[in-house]
């Protein structure tokens, strides 16, 4: 998984094994990669020297010197050290008895909240709760609209006032809860930021009002250095009990997560994932450690793609695969589902060992858009059965969609190609699938443009040789 | 460029305690007198580095500033500020930072952004600023997503006493512009401010829909829109760069408003941007009122880089 920072670990080694001297020094310098990584990532800078210098220890006892694979020992000492820093995962909400258990989120402008409030209370229904949504935001214009909106939508009440006191508010929901049989109260406050005295005052005073049990911190993922100041400041003032990382589903590297961590030690409970009501996910540390790094999500691409895939139709197409079916028609749909997954670009970062190799290659989109193009000029029979297509007929589907028939030849042979790729690959474990993918990487396969515009023509003689051959596949 | 600094003073004032608290240890880099070695330039690092300037950006600014060390240009820490000064100002000529008007007819400013960056805010802010400078400005509550979004802009419409053109939520948000353009034609309005639904710049078809509602604009007065701002959080880290991009790719943007600059955070990012896409900052924003917006004024800026 962590290809990328083994080879510049082991490059740097490598250097200086010859020499047969690694002193802590080297160790030292081979963790500027990480550094750099850390605070492109958005880690904080303090924390960043912390976590290199505890490295660098751990490194030191656990003799990386002496190791016969030191780059790969190191990459473990910096996986497992990320990962321990934002564990253990901890999800769970404390709900006290007798009831109603109250959740306070807090956080700057911007950062969530009030969506946050609505998938929590969301989540906290299908757990079996009865949750009340209480819209204390007496700030933002229409922020009390906004949440009655999601509370329809959600089919859960929501208590509101016209009031400008939100102390008053606070304590009013906590009695209309106890009246009506809601054993959860979440409050939704005003975002504010962590140096304005007088709000920051006033979430003290709703505090000491209700005693909320739960207070979470909502932090966008998209947070930079500044990070540190607003949760240390939230966490003094309101003694957080968790994070709440929120808009994970963009491409941050999300490197707050590491630094609210490390200046609050507080456990990060939940992340947002998009801005539907039921996109809040558990946190998982190892997956988070990987994003930072920027090393690719083979789980986060994995999840991606079964959003796009029902089980049903997943296995379908599986079995098509497996015996060499797979039409035209299966191919724009992939390409369909690949654009709404978010673009090939996206993908390709996810898959490790390939992500890092990103900065070179330049995969467009439009280069989709262009192949779709192609097939959508053919009929359905060609789509169905591609060996069919012979000069005549290229020439008509170049005219349909504007290109040469080189164009339409070369999409035609690509599409062959990885058709027997999938045949051959659908008998092999994970693992292989894993290899043989990363090796089409290093095939060049997606350098440039798509492989299959670039092909020039192939002979008459090797076409028929080939017709053959997929006429003996589809038997 | 005075009201930027009396704001600024305000906000000083106002925040000044818990703001030292926090920034009390950064300041101590460049103390009087203090001779320019490497031990310094590697402080500078480190600041430049937690005010979001990113570890590219960063290392080519602590390397200009080495080698007009080694020329013996600057010596002691006193000169680093003027020095960064200058060049920022290089960076940001004065006609970069200001508004794109129309010669004829009304000039539309559409306004984007990620979630939660604050657009709604900004154009509120956008609005009084414009309608205080004599103009008649019409908003477009495009944002037919969010729940509330459309109350909220016509709250501070009311606030700020400008027109809006607005549907249902949930309609689409290309032909509100379209009706809002109409409006703002017939209306013979200045300048039409276009809010748009908070979008991650990885949604693709949430940009397509954001490409749309330009076309639809540009179809219906040519030559608009003529200013695009992508509205960015200061508190923005890195992936603001990646937002820039994005978002230019499918608007093509013309200038920031960095919103959000009044609390602890610098937006040292948009050095970053400028530096790597060449897009200018037009507005800061330092409160949640309308009248807290501020033509972006890089010496200040600067100057709070390091205070």
């Amino acid at each position: 998984m962590f290809d990328a920072l083994t080879n510049k670990f082991n490059s740097v080694f490598r250097g200086l094994s010859g020499r047969g001297r690694i002193s802590e020094k080297n160790v030292r310098e081979s963790m500027r990669e990480v550094r750099s990584a850390l605070l492109e990532a958005d880690v904080n800078y303090k924390v960043v020297k912390d976590f290199c210098d505890s490295v660098v220890e751990k490194a030191m006892g656990a003799k990386v010197i002496e190791s016969l694979h030191p780059g790969q020992l190191m990459v473990k000492i910096v996986n497992d050290e990320l990962t321990n820093l934002m564990g253990p995962v901890d999800s769970k909400i404390y709900f006290v008895s007798p009831g109603p258990t109250i959740v306070m989120l807090a956080g700057l402008q911007g950062s969530g909240k009030t969506t946050t409030a609505a998938k929590l209370a969301r989540l906290l229904l299908k757990q079996g709760k009865n949750p009340l949504l209480v819209a204390d935001d007496l700030q933002r214009p229409a922020a009390i609209e906004q949440l009655k909106t999601l509370g329809q939508q959600l089919e859960i009440p929501v208590y509101f006032e016209e009031s400008k006191d939100a102390v008053k508010v606070a304590r009013n929901s906590v009695n209309f809860a106890r009246k009506n049989g809601r054993d959860v109260v979440i409050l939704d406050t005003a975002g504010r930021l962590h140096i304005d005295t007088e709000l920051m005052g006033e979430l003290g005073k709703i505090c000491t009002a209700i005693t909320p049990h739960q207070i979470f911190l909502v932090c966008d993922s998209m947070t930079g250095q500044d990070a540190v100041n607003s949760a240390k400041e939230f966490n003094e003032q309101l003694e957080l009990d968790g994070v709440i990382l929120t808009k994970l589903d963009g491409d941050a590297r999300g490197g707050a997560a590491l630094s609210v961590k490390a200046v609050t030690g507080k456990p990060i409970k939940f992340v947002g994932m998009g801005e539907k009501l039921d996109q809040l996910e558990e946190f998982y540390p190892d997956r988070m450690a990987s994003r930072i790094l920027g090393m690719g999500d083979v789980v986060t691409l994995v999840e991606k793609a079964q959003e796009q895939f029902s089980e049903e139709e997943a296995q379908k197409m599986q079995q098509k695969m497996a015996k060499g079916q797979f039409t035209f028609d299966d191919f724009l749909k992939q390409m369909q589902s690949l654009k709404n997954m978010g673009g090939i670009k996206d993908m390709l970062k996810m898959i490790p060992g390939i992500g890092s190799q990103m900065g070179a290659m330049d995969v467009d989109d439009k280069e989709i858009t262009r192949l779709e193009a192609i097939v959508h000029s053919m009929t359905k029979a060609e789509r169905r059965d591609p060996d069919i297509i012979d000069a005549s007929r290229r020439r008509r589907i170049a005219r349909g969609c504007g290109m040469e028939p080189s164009d339409v030849s070369g999409l035609v042979k690509t599409f062959n190609q990885s058709r027997q790729m999938m045949k051959a690959m659908s008998g092999m474990g994970a693992m292989g699938r894993m290899k043989a993918l990363k090796s089409m990487g290093n095939m060049d396969m997606f350098s440039g443009r798509m492989p299959g515009l670039k092909i020039k023509q192939r002979s008459k003689r090797k076409r028929v040789d080939r017709r053959k051959k997929g006429k003996k596949n589809r038997r | 460029m005075a009201f930027f600094s009396k704001t600024l003073d305000k906000l000083k004032n106002g925040l000044a305690k818990s703001r030292k608290k926090i920034s009390d240890s950064l300041t101590t880099v460049l103390t009087l007198g203090r001779k320019i070695d490497e031990e310094l330039l590697e402080e500078l690092e480190e600041k430049l580095i937690s005010d979001d300037i990113g570890v590219e950006t960063t290392l080519q600014i602590i390397e200009d500033l080495r080698a007009a060390w080694k020329e013996r240009k600057i010596s002691s820490a006193e000169d680093v500020v003027p020095f960064l000064k200058q060049e920022l100002i290089e960076y940001w000529p004065q006609c970069d930072r200001e508004l794109n008007f129309a010669e004829s007819g009304p000039t539309v400013v559409m306004v984007t952004g990620v979630n939660g960056s604050g657009k709604t805010t900004s154009i509120a802010k956008l609005a009084y600023l414009l309608s205080s400078q004599g103009k008649e400005v019409v908003l477009a509550a495009c944002d037919t997503f969010r729940a509330a979004a459309v109350e909220q802009l016509s709250i501070w419409s009311q606030r700020t006493g400008v027109q809006i053109v607005k549907h249902q939520q949930n309609s689409d948000p290309a032909a509100v512009a379209f009706d809002a353009c109409e409006a703002a034609l017939a209306r013979k309005a200045d300048v039409l401010l276009v809010d748009t639904a908070g979008r991650l710049h990885t949604q693709k078809n949430l940009m397509m829909e954001l490409s749309k509602i330009r076309n639809v604009i540009t179809r219906k007065i040519p030559d608009a829109p003529h200013e695009v701002l992508q509205v960015l959080d200061a508190t923005t880290g890195q992936n603001a760069i990646n937002q820039a991009k994005m978002f230019s790719e499918a608007v093509d943007v013309t200038g920031i408003m960095l919103a959000k600059l009044d609390g602890t955070a610098k937006g040292g990012i948009v050095v970053a941007i400028r530096n790597q896409i060449n897009i200018p900052v037009k507005f800061v924003g330092l409160g949640e009122k309308p009248e807290d917006i501020e033509p972006f004024d890089p010496e200040t800026f600067v100057e709070a880089l390091f205070s």
